[in-house]
């Protein structure tokens, strides 16, 4: 078990570690621009956001290679950007685009980018934790060195998919991390009144499994995790549950004023934004405030410019309506 | 040519599927060390060894999400539910995972999943281990529904399934297990959507599945007495479902009766008989019957059970009832 506070230094490179911040600070500002254009009516249905949780994407997303596959929820813009998706096409998908990632078939909810193996994001429950487990047979059955990634809440582990995946993926020794971002809430529930273990990461005792828990805003402490279950993984010694502590700043979904939440709870955590903990820890680590900024500016202005083509394009010809739902 | 069972069929089915295409592998309850709860995977593991037949934990959800996740990285999983109603503990995955995958993604992703499962009513299982399950899932689009009533079809659906792009579910009837019927010495595969003419007949068109096809072909050996021909369609599959060969049939008779295992809420039986009448009513000159069980589960008494499923008689019944019309 790995707890840090404040943030880990880490052997990887500044430029790396930039890349990093790069990362977070584009997905914090697609999710700002999701939450602007949701109130303007542009998002339909609705749509869950994860400011304060991209240290957990990008620290997960980072430590894998080409070829690894990732499965996530609903809440899975993050985790889709950090595996390589393009901004546009994400912003496309969710503004329901016929150059969205899926067309303008999915949504918010359902951002897949095969190309860069973002298998897609699950809206039910639990419902993706065994499909990742067959992602990593698959590389186990053609003798490849894949991993296969799922991320989930802490509210999925509550769920039946949740205890038959990692069985099996136990049993079977299978090359797979289970990554449960613990953010507090299962949708407006805190965790303590439903479910009476508090070490979610102990989840993974019941099934001999590996495990880990981290901070989850540390995205260097995230990525040490990930490596080291990458490298068990692809040794063939089976899966892990890595279970990474944050928090969301915002609500379950755009419906959710977050009303549940104890006073100065949020402001806590706020304080220990991930994005801004790793910017400390550069500025720490000699690189100049004017870097920092600019590179924040950059990572805003690409998120702006990624929108504004996305709104460009036009919406899917209804004759597509029929399209995909079989070969 | 061989006399086989449907039982022999199915074996032979899974075990060249798994000769042909080293991508295909058989994942499901007790298939490999004990062959199968109804016998149906005898001598795979022996033959392909625990690579491609694997036995899995009692848990319908990682088996159904296995495959998928398998299935999404090009391989072909073949999976088995070992009785139909077993599909309702991993319903999501079937209904929300499975089904929506290639539309709520765009087309990015295929995945050929075939699920095999024990099916319908009439040996003495019970409410939970006889539900003729095919109609769950005729409003989930995106699935393909297989229902083989004789070996060959057994074989041969089976066959397509493995080799189709899309996800297929198999129900294999638990009351034809020990049905014989010719099976070729290289059978080819049954091209999903295509009904076959059981029996040539002028007067009525019976339309059924799995066991109630077998009671149709008696029902039409009962009316040859009394002069009245009864043209015999097996669609022998639900989803995609071959109307026009139904209507090619209508045509002819201008009276049918449509046969099925379970209640008539939501079935494929029900579907087809709106279809025909939105469509081609003029064609019909007696309203259409549909024959089918009474609404509630499947009772476990032998007497009970007889009564739960159309019998031969009830089939005849409703054939005449079009004629007198």
């Amino acid at each position: 078990m790995t707890t840090t506070n404040p943030i880990t230094t880490d052997e990887l490179p500044v430029d790396e570690r930039l890349e990093l911040l790069r990362t977070m600070w584009q997905i914090r500002f697609f999710e700002d621009e999701c939450h602007r254009l949701f109130a303007q009516g542009l998002v339909r249905g609705s749509t869950h956001l994860g400011q304060g949780q991209e240290a957990v994407s990008v620290g997960v997303c980072s430590a894998l290679e080409p070829g690894d596959t990732m499965t996530c929820t609903y809440r899975g813009h993050a985790a889709t950007l950090a595996k390589g998706a393009p901004l546009d096409e994400a912003f496309g998908e969710i503004l329901g685009k016929a150059r969205g990632l899926c067309g303008g078939k999915g949504g918010s909810m359902h951002l897949t980018d095969v190309r860069v193996g973002a298998l897609g994001s699950f809206a039910i429950i639990g419902g993706h934790l065994p499909i990742s487990v067959g992602a990593a047979f698959a590389a186990r059955y053609r003798e490849t060195s894949e991993v296969s990634v799922c991320f989930f809440g802490d509210g999925t582990t509550n769920i039946g998919a949740f205890h038959e995946a990692l069985n099996l993926a136990s049993i079977w020794s299978l090359p797979v991390l289970f990554v449960c971002e613990n953010n507090l809430y299962g949708e407006y529930s805190p965790l303590a009144s439903t479910t009476p273990v508090e070490v979610l990461a102990d989840r993974a005792d019941s099934y001999a499994m590996a495990k880990a828990r981290v901070d989850g805003n540390d995205v260097l402490a995230v990525r040490t995790a990930t490596l080291e279950a990458t490298r068990r993984a692809r040794a063939g010694e089976g899966p892990t549950l890595i279970e990474a502590l944050t928090y969301r700043q915002k609500g379950h979904s755009r419906s959710d004023p977050g009303k549940y939440r104890p006073e100065g709870e949020l402001e806590a955590w706020i304080e220990r934004d991930p994005n801004t903990l790793l910017e400390a820890a550069l500025a720490g680590a000699g690189v100049d405030a004017e870097r920092l900024a600019g590179l924040k500016r950059d990572a805003e202005r690409d998120v702006l410019a990624a929108l504004e083509r996305a709104q460009s394009w036009p919406d899917p010809d209804p004759a597509s309506l029929m399209e995909g739902v079989y070969a | 040519m061989s006399t086989v069972t449907y039982r022999d069929a199915i074996v032979r089915g899974m075990a060249d599927a798994l000769a042909a295409d080293d991508d295909v592998f058989f994942l499901g309850e007790d298939v490999g060390a004990a062959g199968g709860a109804f016998k149906l995977s005898e001598g795979l593991l022996e033959q392909f060894g625990p690579r491609r037949v694997l036995d899995t934990p009692i848990s319908e959800q990682a088996i159904i999400g296995t495959a998928i996740g398998a299935a999404t990285q090009g391989l072909r999983p073949l999976a088995e539910i070992m009785f139909a109603d077993f599909a309702g503990v991993c319903f999501d995955q079937i209904a929300n995972e499975l089904a929506k995958y290639r539309y709520m993604t765009g087309g990015q992703i295929s995945v050929p999943v075939t699920i095999r499962m024990a099916n319908g009513a009439g040996t003495g299982f019970a409410a939970q281990h006889s539900q003729p399950a095919e109609n769950w899932f005729l409003n989930v689009p995106g699935l393909k529904i297989a229902v083989p009533a004789t070996p060959a079809d057994a074989y041969g659906l089976l066959r397509a399934a493995i080799a189709d792009p899309d996800p297929v579910l198999v129900f294999e009837h638990k009351g034809l297990f020990n049905v014989k019927g010719e099976l070729a010495d290289a059978p080819a595969p049954v091209e999903l959507g295509r009904a076959e003419v059981v029996r040539a007949g002028e007067h009525v068109t019976v339309v059924a599945t799995q066991q109630m096809r077998h009671r149709a072909v008696q029902a039409a050996d009962l009316l040859q007495a009394e002069d009245v021909a009864l043209e015999v369609i097996d669609p022998r599959c639900l989803v995609p479902f071959d109307v026009e060969t139904v209507l090619g049939s209508l045509e002819r008779t201008n009276r049918l009766v449509v046969v099925q295992e379970g209640g008539l809420p939501g079935s494929w039986g029900a579907s087809l008989v709106a279809s025909v009448l939105q469509t081609h009513f003029e064609m019909l000159d007696a309203p259409p019957r549909l024959v089918g069980s009474p609404e509630t589960p499947v009772p476990y008494a032998g007497a009970l059970e007889a009564a739960w499923l159309p019998s031969v008689e009830d089939i005849a019944q409703a054939a005449r009832e079009t004629i007198a019309y």
